[in-house]
C-alpha cells in the first residue's frame, strides 16, 4: 500500500454526521413504537449501521489496505463466535 | 540523516489494541445478554428509570465530536492548522460536556438510591441489581475511555501548536482520533442496550 494516506473532503464528513444524526433520530422513534422482542434488534441493527458509517468514513476503513480490513473482520468474527459459543452454553444448561 | 518513520506501521500498531478494547466491551455486552435474556422484565424496569434525554444528547454530543475529529484530520493533512485546532478544540469541548452530563445523570441516580451496594438494589429485584451493576460499570469504563481520549486529544492539540504534528507526521494526531472515533462507537451500541430497551 501506499504510505500516502487518503483524505476524507470536509463535505463527506459533514454527509456522514448528518446521516448519523438521522439514524439517530429514527433508532428513538423506532423504540418509542412497541414491537416486543423485535425493538431490541432493530436497535441493534441501526446501531451496527452507524457503527459500520463511523468505522469506514470517520475511521478511514473503507480507503484502508487489506491487512486492517481483513483483520477488523477477524476481530469481528471473533465476538461473533465468542457470543454465539456462550449463548449455546447458556442455552442448553 | 533524517529519522525513517513507518506511518501505516503506527496505525496497524493501533489498530491491534483498538482490537483488544472491542473485546474488552464485547465482553460486557455479551454479560448484558445473557443476563437481559435471564431477566427482561427486570432490565426493561431497569431501564425506564434510566433518562432517555441525557442518553439522547450525549449520542448527539459524541457524535458532533468525531466529526470534528475527523475534520481535524482531514484539516492536518492539507497542513490547515488552524481548522485542525478548531476541531480538536471543539472535540474536547464535547468530551468536557459529555461528562458533565454523565456527572448529573449519576448523581440523580445516586440521590435515588441507585448505586452499587445500595440498599434499594440489594433488596430488590435481582434482575435490577443486574441492570444497575452492569450500567455503573459500563458506563463507568466508557466515561474512564473519555477521559483517556480526551487526554490524547489535548496531547495532539499541544503538538499541532508545536508543529510537532504537521501534514507530513500526523500518526499521533491520526491515532488520538482513531482512539476516539472508537469511544464513539462503542457508546453507539451502549445507548440503545441502555436506554432504548423500554
Amino acid at each position: 500500500m501506499a504510505s500516502e494516506s487518503h483524505i476524507v473532503e470536509y463535505k463527506t464528513l459533514g454527509l456522514t454526521l448528518a446521516a448519523l444524526l438521522v439514524l439517530t433520530g429514527v433508532t428513538v422513534g423506532a423504540a418509542s413504537i412497541d414491537l416486543g422482542w423485535i425493538n431490541v434488534w432493530i436497535a441493534l441493527m441501526i446501531a451496527s449501521v452507524k457503527a459500520g458509517i463511523v468505522l469506514l468514513v470517520f475511521m478511514h476503513m473503507r480507503w484502508e489496505g487489506r491487512t486492517l480490513q481483513w483483520s477488523f473482520l477477524a476481530t469481528v468474527l471473533f465476538l461473533a463466535v465468542m457470543i454465539g459459543f456462550i449463548f449455546w452454553d447458556v442455552a442448553f444448561r | 540523516m533524517t529519522a525513517q518513520t513507518d506511518a501505516s506501521g503506527k496505525k496497524l500498531g493501533m489498530w491491534l489494541f483498538l482490537y483488544t478494547e472491542i473485546v474488552l466491551f464485547g465482553g460486557l455486552f455479551v454479560l448484558y445478554a445473557v443476563y437481559f435474556a435471564g431477566y427482561t422484565e427486570d432490565f426493561i424496569a431497569g431501564a425506564k428509570e434510566l433518562d432517555l434525554f441525557f442518553g439522547v444528547v450525549n449520542t448527539i454530543i459524541l457524535l458532533i465530536s468525531s466529526f470534528c475529529v475527523a475534520a481535524g484530520v482531514t484539516a492536518m493533512q492539507k497542513a490547515n492548522k488552524n481548522i485542525a485546532l478548531a476541531g480538536l478544540v471543539g472535540a474536547l469541548a464535547c468530551g468536557a460536556v459529555f461528562m458533565v452530563n454523565k456527572y448529573i445523570e449519576w448523581g440523580h441516580k445516586f440521590a435515588h438510591g441507585i448505586y452499587p451496594g445500595s440498599d434499594r438494589l440489594m433488596d430488590g429485584p435481582p434482575g435490577q441489581n443486574l441492570f444497575f451493576g452492569l450500567y455503573f460499570v459500563v458506563t463507568g469504563l466508557h466515561g474512564l475511555h473519555i477521559v483517556i481520549g480526551m487526554t490524547l486529544l489535548a496531547v495532539s492539540l499541544v503538538l499541532v501548536t508545536r508543529q510537532k504534528i504537521t501534514a507530513q507526521n500526523n500518526a499521533v494526531l491520526d491515532n488520538s482520533g482513531l482512539y476516539w472515533h472508537l469511544v464513539d462507537l462503542i457508546w453507539i451500541f451502549i445507548f440503545p442496550l441502555f436506554y432504548l430497551v423500554v
